[in-house]
């Protein structure tokens, strides 16, 4: 039973009646839902208060933080000098690689030069390190230590060293919300870089899982191919890798085959995440606010019955700057205006049908 | 007197109530992560019976947008279930506090099921709903720890008086 303090008369008869302050707080919070859903008028004010919360996020944060600090600091000189080793390495064999990919910019710049189209992305990158807290179970949502200060918006994307992590949500001054890839509300135009395939990837809710609906039977896709972004969607830039097909089922009495990948991000054990700007933020910033559309996260109804007809179209091999076939999934994922890379022109050109 | 036994119930709430906040966004292992009882709802329900003049409405309220802005949900949500759990234990708070322990768990287990009902639908309006059986398990949890907590804080509340 529980102990009566002090002050244990009921409130009842004292100040304003119970019923009365139950509808009052009631009606402000239906009205601050309603706000807060449509349209987001609340963006400033919520802002500031969830800076108050800014404390809670330290504290949960602290423990692994100082340990993080003690692993490093008291780091064995034997591990050490492995690390450096690996490190140099993989230093060289990039260095390597990389090599070729200057002579292969420099000659994509030229073609591009030729065919008038706009110049590649030059990009710019931040790392931002993920805060350990647990903000819901049942979504794919992690806090990263930056925010407005740092110049982040809402709907930059998100990668690691391995693939696109997500993107972002919500925006605070000194922190940010992401949503994984993983998530179950949100989903990634992809297209299959052996081929150019268009498709979406859609989050299952599974760290190890995404699907891919709208791929036709007859669509050319193997497990182990390779998914990259396309970049119709004009939120995440084009070509960087997403997930690897580890499962084809057809059924010939279907007309979709049933399509899993596995995410190539470690979306599960990063502890430092690559915000990605495609300009100067200063001048991606107003712009991507005002136009992008918030296409994949909440674009899942929306892109899902658009998307049923056209989405497996297939594009001459190489990855062209002017897509040939858009599918018409498009309304919903035509790129802002910022957007660098494809549809130079607009891309209503029909689609053709999977061969 | 009667202020100065206020102000140290009013530190104690506090207290429990930043506790909560903190275990709330405490990382857990994947396993028992959907089991994570809510502690600050228990925590209000308790102290709307022991302290009501303290841990109003308005109180009640207060924490559902706390919890709101920490786990970035809608604005609102919580606050509104929070809210209305405060609601049902205030009209039913005089008969509640002198319940034998079962059945005051038992209420508490209903009063938890209608906050995560309320939490449910509000999700379900705005298009996010998380139809795994999983989510209810925090009613389940929260019912089993309600008596620990009861007899935990009686006894700090004992001692503190």
């Amino acid at each position: 039973m529980v102990t009566l303090s002090s002050d244990s008369r009921p409130i009842i008869g004292r100040g304003p009646p119970l019923g009365a302050s139950f509808f009052f707080l009631a009606l402000l919070s239906v009205i601050i839902m309603v706000v807060d859903h449509r349209g987001g008028y609340l963006e400033t004010a919520s802002g500031w208060l969830r800076m108050a919360t800014q404390p809670f996020y330290a504290v949960v944060d602290a423990p692994s933080q100082a340990w993080n600090w003690l692993t490093n600091s008291f780091a064995d000189r034997g591990d050490l000098r492995r690390d450096n080793q690996r490190l140099n390495e993989q230093l060289r064999t990039a260095r390597v690689k990389l090599l070729r990919f200057d002579a292969l910019i420099e000659e994509n710049q030229r073609l591009r030069a030729i065919r008038e189209a706009s110049q590649g992305i030059s990009e710019r990158t931040l790392i931002a390190e993920i805060i350990k807290v647990d903000v819901d179970p049942f979504r794919h949502r992690v806090r990263i230590d930056k925010g407005s200060e740092d110049g982040v918006f809402k709907d930059q994307p998100v990668l690691d060293a391995f693939g696109i992590v997500g993107q972002v949500t919500r925006v605070d001054r000194y922190g940010a919300e992401i949503i994984l890839i993983s998530d179950a509300a949100h989903a990634v135009p992809v297209q299959i870089n052996r081929n150019g395939i268009r498709s979406i990837a859609v989050g299952l809710g599974d760290v190890g899982k995404m699907s891919l609906p709208y791929l036709t039977v007859e669509a050319d896709a193997k497990v182990g191919d390779l998914l990259v972004s396309s970049g119709l969607d004009g939120i995440f830039p084009s070509g960087y890798p997403v997930a690897r097909i580890t499962k084809v089922e057809r059924d010939p009495a279907e007309t979709f085959a049933v399509v899993e990948a596995k995410p190539l991000a470690q979306l599960d054990r990063i502890r430092e995440v690559l915000l990605l700007w495609q300009r100067s933020p200063s001048a991606t910033v107003p712009a991507v606010n005002d136009s992008a559309p918030t296409a994949v996260e909440k674009g899942k109804e929306k892109e899902r019955p658009n998307a049923s007809v056209p989405a497996p179209t297939s594009i001459p091999a190489q990855p062209s700057t002017r897509p040939a076939a858009a599918p018409s999934a498009a309304p919903a994922a035509t790129p802002p205006p910022t957007e660098p890379a494809p549809t130079t022109a607009p891309a209503n050109t029909p689609s053709r049908p999977a061969q | 007197m009667a202020t100065g036994e206020g102000r140290a119930s009013g530190l104690r709430v506090t207290f429990t109530v930043i506790l909560a906040l903190i275990f709330m966004i405490v990382p857990l292992p994947a396993i028992i992560k959907p089991g994570r009882p809510n502690l600050l709802l228990l925590f209000v329900i308790y102290w709307a019976l022991s302290a009501p003049r303290i841990a109003g409405l308005t109180f009640a309220w207060l924490c559902g947008l706390a919890v709101d802005l920490l786990t970035g949900t809608l604005l609102g949500q919580h606050a509104a279930a929070f809210l209305l759990v405060a609601f049902l234990t205030h009209r039913s708070q005089l008969r509640m506090r002198i319940f034998p322990i079962y059945h005051q768990t038992l209420t508490v287990f209903m009063l938890l099921a209608v906050y995560e009902f309320l939490v449910f639908w509000i999700d379900g309006i705005i298009g996010q709903e998380v139809t795994t059986w999983l989510r209810w398990v925090p009613v389940i949890s929260g019912a089993l720890v309600w008596p620990i907590l009861v007899a935990v804080l009686d006894t700090w509340n004992r001692r503190g008086r």
